[in-house]
């Protein structure tokens, strides 16, 4: 049920078209991050307005949308995004992986593999790889122009040199289609072979008002050193609801004795397992 | 021999106020120029215009490159300039904060230019950070520590040692002594003058110690209102100064 | 191996009044090789200007002054620089080095901006330390705390470390004992047998007539005494 006072997906349609063509153009120039007149949105910086923006721009009345936070589909910034949308955009939602055609998400890549048919939307808190170590803005973009990425090793230098390896679990940086260093968002570093998929993925930054993407089948690599290769994390567990030992995992504390559990942080992939077994 | 740098009447001007004008040296491999001059006289600027800080008004900066030969630095394009900075030349900065990250470990703060040029194997950038660090006479055991945690006199070697792991061929120095104690730039400028020598560097420094210019330059260039009023070998121009303003500059040192 | 052409020298005061203060006209000297000059003449007659004229370190303002070759007055920086390195060497009374570096390698200085291999460089050193009686124990010490005798000595050893073509020596034997004047006479001996041109300020008159050619009064090259 679309509520009328709005236009389809809340944003207004020059509003869409000027995040459209952010889109096209971050397609076009891969990992690259494409300034844009980032709205207002009726919910804080923080919770995902960039990517809300993103999937507005993104959806049609015949899309399916999936939002998942950390994997989940039923936590509280999932559930507001969906019901946003339900709201707004009157499409249909799903959290079923395969059946979704847009899926936004924070900080996760869903455990099942994604097809060309889909739209992957990161919201991404600060898209600047560099930041940490560069706090002026003109001088990292003159970095990415000049591809001046020494600094980013600097970092994991200091990873190896204080821990011993390299010691950055999310948000670890890709060079994207051998051009532009990206952050991948705070998904955890076990997601970034998957980057390199057969869906479009979008990234979108609402406060730093930036988008970027890499478009399907792209060459994402991980950074490292010849000699600390980047190594994916792999739990030594397996999920204790689902038994599979190939996806992430999240700890839940059980009880105030220190029992806990392993499940899958992704909960339609645990649920589908289940429901097959069953 | 082919100079490694040729400088042809650079002009600065900040409006209409002169900053350095008319100024033209050629400076050869090996060779060390001390520029000197008090505050105001142009001598930042000409050595950040050198540098590539800042954009002459007019002139040319001829270096002579590895691969290229001597290619005008001005008007060579950003990319250019900015790999050359990063291998070629070294800029030591009076201010160690000026020039190093506070928030990296000194290892890291080597290993910058290493990791900017290209190499990507952990074992090497560290080996070489250990050994410049003991180049600089830092305690290798300090590698992991961040400058904030070293005295003045370190985190001014630190910087030494991140500007020349590269192999620099040409170092420019802005007042690489001021601020340490008397004590800690004897010690600075014991290093640097073996360092210049090992590695067959040439270097401009700019400065308004005089002892500094004596002790480490070859030759001399003295400045005042923007243009140089003396140029010549060092302890001829200190002790047979021919223009007034470099008889009164010498003539005001204190004697110890 | 130095010639000396008519050479004048005067300083402008330009902070007084521009005045013009005339030191030395018509200066004229030739030194062949193997060859040691003193030069002599009242105090303030002009022998120190003389030697630092030839050094490069006083700017002549007319004639010509040849070393090896070289026009001392209207060479480049760098070539006076190459001079100084390989040609022509300096004694002064003066030590003057940067603070904390050792003796021994202050000696060996003048070899290793030559590239002479560092080893090589520090046994001629102490050779040379050793033959002048510099004590083992001050090797490594930095020779800024050393008297004036020791300080002397290290000097010398710094100019004879090379083996120059032509040399400078501004009062070689001043304050040292007997013994170890006598090993400075026999280094300058040992540099004109192998050819090298000297010029020396010499106020010891013994040493003087010992290891001196010829003697020239540069009092002859005070402004209006030249003909």
């Amino acid at each position: 049920m679309t509520e009328q006072a709005y236009n389809f997906a809340y944003l207004d349609e020059q509003t869409k078209r000027m995040i459209r063509r952010a889109i096209l153009k971050a397609l076009a120039v891969p990992g690259y991050q494409v300034p844009f007149a980032s709205r207002e949105m009726p919910m804080p910086y923080g919770w995902g307005t960039g990517g809300v923006q993103v999937s507005a721009a993104t959806l049609t009345p015949e899309d399916r949308l999936k939002v998942i936070d950390q994997g989940a589909d039923d936590t509280t910034n999932a559930v507001s995004i969906r019901k946003f949308f339900e709201r707004t955009a009157g499409v249909a939602t799903t959290e079923a992986t395969q059946e979704a055609t847009v899926i936004q998400t924070r900080h996760r890549i869903p455990e099942a593999e994604l097809t060309e048919d889909q739209i992957l939307v990161y919201q991404v808190p600060i898209p600047e790889p560099l930041r940490f170590l560069e706090p002026r803005e003109t001088e990292t973009r003159k970095m990415h122009s000049l591809q001046e990425y020494g600094l980013m090793h600097v970092k994991l230098y200091e990873d190896i040199s204080q821990h011993g390896a390299i010691s950055t679990a999310y948000a670890y940086p890709v060079r994207v289609a051998g051009r532009y260093v990206m952050d991948p968002s705070p998904i955890p570093k076990f997601d970034n072979p998957k980057m390199e998929m057969a869906a479009i993925q979008l990234f979108g930054a609402g406060r730093e008002q930036r988008i970027y993407a890499v478009p399907p089948h792209t060459r994402v690599v991980s950074l490292d050193f010849e000699d600390y290769p980047f190594e994916a994390t792999r739990a030594d567990h397996v999920c204790d609801l689902c038994g599979a030992a190939d996806s992430y995992l999240d700890e839940v504390i059980m009880d105030d004795a220190g029992g806990r559990m392993f499940v899958c942080s992704d909960t339609d992939y645990c649920h589908t397992r289940r429901e097959a077994v069953a | 021999m082919t100079p490694l740098l040729q400088v042809r009447d650079i002009e600065k001007r900040y409006g209409a106020r002169i900053g350095c004008t008319d100024v033209s040296f050629d400076l050869y491999p090996g060779e060390v120029m001390g520029i000197v001059g008090e505050s105001g006289s142009g001598k930042s600027t000409l050595l950040n215009c050198l540098a590539g800080h800042l954009a002459p008004d007019a002139g040319r900066v001829i270096f002579d490159t590895r691969h290229m030969g001597p290619v005008d630095t001005v008007t060579m394009s950003e990319p250019e300039r900015r790999m050359l900075s990063r291998t070629d030349w070294a800029f030591v900065h009076q201010h160690a904060r000026d020039g190093l990250r506070m928030s990296v470990s000194a290892g890291g703060n080597i290993g910058e230019r290493l990791m900017a040029v290209g190499d990507r194997h952990y074992g090497r950038i560290r080996a070489a950070a250990l050994d410049w660090l003991g180049r600089v006479e830092i305690d290798g055991a300090r590698i992991d520590d961040r400058p904030s945690a070293f005295s003045g006199g370190m985190q001014q070697r630190l910087q030494i040692a991140r500007n020349l792991v590269t192999g620099p061929r040409l170092v420019f120095m802005d007042e690489p002594t001021g601020g340490l104690d008397v004590s800690v730039q004897a010690r600075l400028l014991d290093l640097l003058r073996g360092l210049v020598r090992r590695m067959g560097l040439s270097a401009i420094i700019v400065t308004h110690d005089l002892a500094v210019v004596r002790l480490l330059a070859d030759r001399l260039m003295v400045m005042k209102d923007g243009r140089v009023v003396e140029s010549g070998l060092t302890d001829q121009v200190l002790d047979d100064p021919q223009h007034g303003y470099t008889q009164l500059l010498v003539s005001s040192v204190l004697q110890v | 191996m130095i010639d000396i052409r008519d050479v004048s020298k005067s300083f402008t005061l330009h902070n007084q009044g521009g005045a013009v203060i005339r030191v030395m006209e018509g200066a004229s000297l030739h030194v062949a090789p193997g060859e040691c000059v003193a030069l002599t003449g009242a105090s303030g007659a002009g022998k120190s200007t003389l030697m630092r004229v030839i050094y490069g370190n006083y700017l002549a303002a007319s004639g010509r002054v040849l070393v090896g070759g070289l026009d001392v007055v209207r060479a480049e920086p760098r070539e006076i620089i190459r001079l100084r390195r390989e040609v022509l060497g300096y004694v002064s009374q003066f030590l003057r080095v940067v603070p904390r570096v050792p003796t021994v390698e202050v000696v060996a200085e003048p070899l290793l901006v030559l590239g002479v291999p560092p080893e090589e460089a520090r046994a001629r050193a102490e050779a040379l330390l050793k033959r002048l009686n510099i004590p083992e124990r001050l090797w490594s010490l930095s020779p800024t705390t050393f008297s004036g005798g020791e300080q002397q000595r290290v000097n010398i050893a710094g100019g004879f470390a090379h083996a120059y073509p032509a040399l400078l020596l501004d009062e070689p034997t001043a304050s040292l004992d007997a013994a170890n004047r006598a090993v400075v006479l026999a280094l300058i001996e040992e540099a004109k047998a192998r050819g090298a041109a000297i010029v020396g300020i010499f106020h010891d008159i013994e040493a003087r007539k010992r290891v001196c050619d010829r003697v020239v009064d540069v009092s002859a090259f005070a402004p209006g005494v030249a003909v």
